[in-house]
This record gives C-alpha cells, sequence and structure tokens, in this order.
C-alpha cells in the first residue's frame, strides 16, 4: 500500500472549512475533475457517487464523517482498486486559522498518486471556496 | 516571408542510433542527409533525464529547476513560458502533432488539457499565457496528440478507435493490471516491453505523426511562416513496432553494445564502482521512479534479450527516419525547400543494454545524456555544414528558434542559441551543460546535479533515501567513452573533482516557488 499527504494551512475558522468538508455532497465544488456527485443509501452504508469529467464514475463509502474531531474518510471500491481510504482532517489552529490534511492510501500504489495527486489542488480549491485572504499556504 | 521551422523530436532515443553518429544497426539516410548537409552536435545534453521535465526544457528554454517540472507527473503550469507563443505573437502559424507530454497522461480525472482536447473537437484551446495575455495553448493554434500506444483520450488513440477498432489492442499494454509499468515480453526471448504488433505500418502512431503533419502543412498559405513540432513517439518502449517491419532486422545479427557486458562478474565490479542505487536497482532491491517496470529485475537481463529490443528500437528508428523523408519531400513539393530549418533531436536517451539495465532512471551517463542532435539550416541561411563538438543543450532549442526567426530570446531563457561551429562555440563560452533529477516515489528519493564538458561528465549527490550526500560520479568522456571508471574518489583528480563540483554548484539555476506537487505517476 502507498500512501500521498497534501497539506494546506488555511486562514479561515476550522468551522467554515469543515462546513464544506463534512457537505458530503458538495465534493464536486472543490475537488479537480469531479463534475457531479449523488448519495445513495446502500447496504453497505452511505456512498457518494461522483462522476468524473472523463465521464468515469466512482463510488466512495462514506466511513467517517465526524464533525467534533472533524475527520472526513471514504473508500473507493471497485475498478482496479484493492484498498482505498481518503482521509480529510481539519485542525484547528486558532480563530481564524487551520490546517487542512488530506491523505490517500491506497493499493495498488499507484492508485495512491492518482488519486491523492489531485489533493494538492483540491486543497488550494477549498481554500478559494471558503474566501481564504490568500488562498491558503503549503 | 521568413525562415520556416520544422522541429522533430522523438522520444528515448540513443545518440548512437543514427548512422551520422556510427550507428550500425538501423539505417538512417534522411537524418544523415541533414546532418551532411548541417550541423551534427557531437554532445548534445538533456537538462533532465525523463519526458516531462525535458519536454519542458525545449518549450521554456529553461533548466527544470526554473520551469517547475521536477520528474514525471508534475505539470507543466499553463502560463508557463512558451517558444512557441512568441513565435505565435511574431506571426508564425504554430502546431505541435505527436506527442507533447507537458502535462500527465494517467488522468482518469481528467485535469490536463491535453487530456481533454481531443474530446473537444477544437484544434487548440485558449489559456492565458506566461504574459498575461489571452492565446492558443502554450502558443499552439494546431495540437494532435499521440503517445505509445492506443489506450487513454489523446487523439491517435481516438482517431484508431474510430477508424480501426480491432487494432486498438495490436499495441503492447504499457501498464499492468496495477497500473504499474509493464515487465511482461511477448516477443522472441522475453524481454521486457516487446511485442509483435499485428497493426498495418500506415496505422502505426509513427506514419499518423507523419501523416497529420503533411496535413497540417497543407492547409498553410505558400508565404506563411510557420513553426511545427512534429514529436514522434518512438523509439521510446514499448518496442512494438509493426510486425510486417520486423523483416527489416534480424534480431539476432545484432551485435552487444559496447556498453554491455555479458560476463556477470565484470558487469557487477562496474555496477559496484558507481553509487549504491545503481546495483540496488540492477538486483531489484531499489524501484526509485516510475520510468522503468517495478517487477522486472534486470539482473535477469539475457545477451538475446538486448539483441532483440536493440532490433525493435532499430527498426522504429528507421520507421521514423523514412516518415521524415515523407514530410520533407512535402515541404519541398511545396516550394519551401530552401527556407525551412530543420531541428531534429529527442528528449533523452535509453540505456539500452549499458551495464546491463535498459530503461531510464537517475543514471547520468551516455546511454541517457548524449543526445542525437541535427541542425540543417535553411539553405537561404547560407550556413556552412559542420561538426560542434563543445556540449550544447536541449535548453538552447528554444533561443535557436527565436534566432531563426530574426526575433531576440525570451527574457526568461536560460539558454543560448546554438553555435553553427565550434569556433562560434569558443567565441561565446559554450563550454558546459547542466543536468538534474529529481525523484520521490512512495518514500523514495534521489537528486543528482550534473555537469558536462567536453573532457569530463560530474554528477554531485544530494542527500536522499540511499545517498549521504557525499556520493558522486567523474568519468572523463575520452579516456573512458563508457562510462566505466568512476574517478570520484580517484585521489590523482581530486582537484579536477573538487572544482567541477564548485562550478556545479555556482551555476545551478534559480528554483521555481512554490514548488509544484507530483500529481500523477506520469
Amino acid at each position: 500500500m502507498a500512501t500521498i499527504r497534501r497539506e494546506l494551512r488555511i486562514d479561515r475558522p476550522a468551522s467554515d472549512v469543515w462546513a464544506v468538508v463534512g457537505d458530503v455532497g458538495s465534493i464536486h465544488r472543490w475537488f479537480p475533475g469531479i463534475v457531479a456527485c449523488e448519495l445513495l443509501d446502500t447496504d453497505a452504508g452511505p456512498v457518494r457517487r461522483v462522476e468524473l469529467a472523463t465521464g468515469l464514475q466512482l463510488d466512495e463509502l462514506i466511513v467517517t464523517n465526524d464533525p467534533i474531531a472533524r475527520r472526513f474518510q471514504y473508500s473507493i471500491s471497485g475498478g482496479v482498486f484493492r484498498h482505498h481510504l481518503g482521509t480529510v482532517d481539519v485542525i484547528d489552529l486558532g480563530e481564524d486559522d487551520c490546517l487542512v490534511v488530506y491523505g490517500t492510501d491506497a493499493t495498488p500504489d499507484v492508485m495512491a498518486l492518482v488519486i491523492g495527486g489531485a489533493t494538492g489542488q483540491a486543497l488550494s480549491n477549498l481554500a478559494d471556496l471558503v474566501g481564504a485572504p490568500t488562498g491558503g499556504s503549503t | 516571408m521568413g525562415r520556416k521551422i520544422l522541429f522533430v523530436t522523438t522520444d528515448q532515443q540513443r545518440y548512437d542510433t543514427l548512422g551520422c553518429n556510427g550507428g550500425t544497426v538501423a539505417r538512417t539516410p534522411v537524418v544523415d542527409a541533414l546532418a551532411a548537409e548541417g550541423i551534427r552536435y557531437e554532445r548534445a545534453v538533456p537538462q533532465s533525464v525523463v519526458c516531462m521535465p525535458s519536454r519542458s526544457t525545449m518549450l521554456t528554454g529553461q533548466h527544470q529547476a526554473t520551469h517547475g517540472v521536477w520528474m514525471n507527473g508534475v505539470p507543466l503550469p499553463t502560463d508557463a513560458p512558451s517558444v512557441a507563443t512568441l513565435l505565435h505573437r511574431a506571426g508564425y502559424r504554430t502546431a505541435l502533432i505527436g506527442k507533447a507530454h507537458f502535462e500527465p497522461f494517467l488522468d482518469p480525472l481528467g485535469r490536463f488539457t491535453e487530456n481533454r482536447l481531443s474530446a473537444s473537437g477544437a484544434p487548440t484551446t485558449e489559456t492565458t499565457q506566461y504574459d498575461g495575455l489571452p492565446g492558443p495553448h502554450r502558443g499552439f493554434e494546431h495540437l494532435q496528440f499521440a503517445t505509445h500506444g492506443a489506450t487513454g483520450w489523446l487523439h491517435y488513440a481516438q482517431w484508431l478507435g474510430a477508424n480501426h477498432p480491432h487494432h486498438v489492442r495490436d499495441y503492447y499494454q504499457v501498464l499492468d493490471g496495477d497500473l504499474e509499468v509493464n515487465a511482461a515480453g511477448f516477443g522472441d526471448t522475453g524481454a521486457p516491453q516487446v511485442k509483435h504488433n499485428p497493426i498495418p505500418t500506415e496505422w502505426y502512431h509513427t506514419d499518423w505523426v507523419a501523416r497529420r503533419t503533411i496535413d497540417w502543412l497543407d492547409g498553410l498559405d505558400a508565404d506563411d511562416d510557420w513553426f511545427c513540432w512534429m514529436s514522434f513517439p518512438d523509439p521510446h518502449h514499448p518496442w512494438d513496432p509493426p510486425e510486417s517491419e520486423l523483416h527489416r532486422i534480424d534480431w539476432r545479427d545484432v551485435p552487444l553494445p559496447d556498453g554491455y557486458r555479458s560476463d556477470v562478474a565484470e558487469r557487477e565490479r562496474i555496477l559496484d564502482s558507481k553509487p549504491r542505487h545503481w546495483r540496488l536497482w540492477y538486483d531489484g532491491a531499489l524501484v526509485s521512479n516510475y520510468e522503468a517496470p517495478t517487477h522486472w529485475v534486470p539482473a535477469t537481463l539475457t545477451d538475446d534479450q538486448v539483441r532483440e529490443i536493440n532490433a525493435m528500437n532499430a527498426i522504429e528508428c528507421e520507421l521514423i527516419d523514412e516518415a521524415l523523408g515523407r514530410v520533407l519531400s512535402a515541404i519541398d513539393h511545396r516550394g519551401w525547400g530552401d527556407d525551412v530549418d530543420v531541428v531534429f533531436t529527442t528528449d533523452h536517451g535509453e540505456l539500452q543494454g549499458d551495464f546491463g539495465l535498459m530503461f531510464k532512471g537517475p543514471y547520468h551517463v551516455d546511454g541517457l545524456m548524449r543526445l542525437p542532435l541535427v541542425w540543417r539550416p535553411a539553405r537561404s541561411s547560407a550556413i556552412d555544414p559542420a561538426e560542434v563538438t563543445r556540449p550544447v543543450g536541449l535548453v538552447d532549442l528554444a533561443p535557436t528558434f527565436c534566432d531563426i526567426a530574426g526575433l531576440p530570446s525570451g527574457d526568461w531563457m536560460q539558454g543560448r542559441r546554438l553555435p553553427t561551429d565550434d569556433v562560434d562555440a569558443d567565441q561565446r563560452g559554450v563550454e558546459s551543460q547542466l543536468t538534474a533529477w529529481d525523484s520521490e516515489l512512495f518514500g523514495v528519493g534521489v537528486y543528482l546535479r550534473t555537469l558536462t564538458l567536453e573532457d569530463w561528465v560530474c554528477t554531485a549527490y544530494l542527500p536522499g533515501t540511499v545517498h549521504d550526500g557525499t556520493e558522486g560520479e567523474l568519468y572523463h568522456l575520452a579516456d573512458d567513452p563508457l562510462q566505466q571508471v568512476n574517478r570520484w574518489d580517484d585521489p590523482s583528480v581530486c582537484a579536477v573533482r573538487d572544482d567541477l563540483v564548485a562550478q556545479l554548484w555556482d551555476t545551478q539555476p534559480p528554483e521555481r516557488h512554490p514548488r509544484i506537487d507530483l500529481q500523477a505517476p506520469v
């Protein structure tokens, strides 16, 4: 299994950033290449089905959506994935300051980079979406 | 009306694959003739030995530290400087046909323009350029993309899928089921990345690139000035030329390369004299980058596999040479023959058996670092034929294109126009080139900085996963043309080493900030 981590310090309250991250149906507003999503109830649990700009679809099982810890985790299933776990942590650093850490663990290894390679841009987009004055800094 | 520019690149082609450079396996009469009529460079050096950084250098005229594409998978920003933009703004018609690879291929999210463009049906798209003004993507008004097969989103794959769908699967599958570079072999010897490809030659990507180039040229007005980057995906692996062409070269007749040692003990002794990642990769104990099959162990390479790969590679070089000949005939047919500059080169080399290794990686030796480069100036320029022995670099191409067009170089460019002979080189102090390698893949980091002069090549290692920053390589190119004697720790040349290392660090180019993230494997 391989792991990719991207992080961004955002000059906005953690609660504001979490309001977007925890709104699981809004991922297409800030993750590059995701153009639409819908939420499904399945036997395995809640699933976010995302449509990519290439027309591909991915099903993401929502593993954790904890507003107290401000942690969101999801797992992509199907396709070439044998394992995947995406983790977004929003860490409070002060009144108008938080750190967002986006981790991607996957098998096959290459898929960690294929998906996780986009998360840096996702965090930048997230900072723009919440109106961070400088767009965040790594 | 000014001089027109046909910029021809191949992918991962060694210096010694051309007849004009002493190659004996492939027949390359077209490039050989360009060399005879023009300028042949004896030591052309890439600023990176992998595709995306090297191609970004060609386009921007900058070193990788400055343009920021530090490894495959790091996209060149769409507003990066581009010599094509400069030429387009000066009135040149501009096209790039074939392999671009300024942006990652492995892109299921459809994030990158190169992958999205073919689906749009448009010849280009408007983006903000380096000067803040709008213009066609990277300065090219016409873009038609291809790479090493028929999968993915690029134009050639879409064309083959739409017109000859039963041939899409003819190609070697570059990636395996885990999306790693495939280690399987389907030729006669089990050599990795070899396949006998049933596709007809006229539908193979080499011919497609040439045909699309001719089509674009045919659409231009006679008095247009133009810059056409014709970029062949071969002879980069996979080595799967059309099987109808295999009769050209029987691999059983191909001699083993000078840099390959059949004697295992001798081969391993040479490897052990180099920094430790060489032997670690050979033994299958370290994978530092995505550019070679993860599950292939170089120590398993056989003499026959080397022969077969070299034969397949040579067949691909011959097909490129013939395709280029057809494009040059079409140019002559348009009446442009005296006003076209032709520059032929590649992005980096291929180990191709040297040291018992294949493919590429953090190995700054001639297999990867000595490139074919031929410039046939327009006949109307009256530049005399020459051979240039001083080191030149791909970073010098963009200023050369500006000079051909009669334009000043962009102030962002870090190279200088190519010398037309050694006297010109000496008068302008053309004497060294820089190359860099930075890779970080799943916890393994490798970092090299290299200075190439006419007589020495010196590589210093930065601290990384398997290096502590004290390692290095030093080769005397005349005494040791195969770079088999590492003199880094030789007391008799320690003063030379220290001088070269000082020069290496003193001449490092400025670094782009912030650093661009690795965003895909390739």
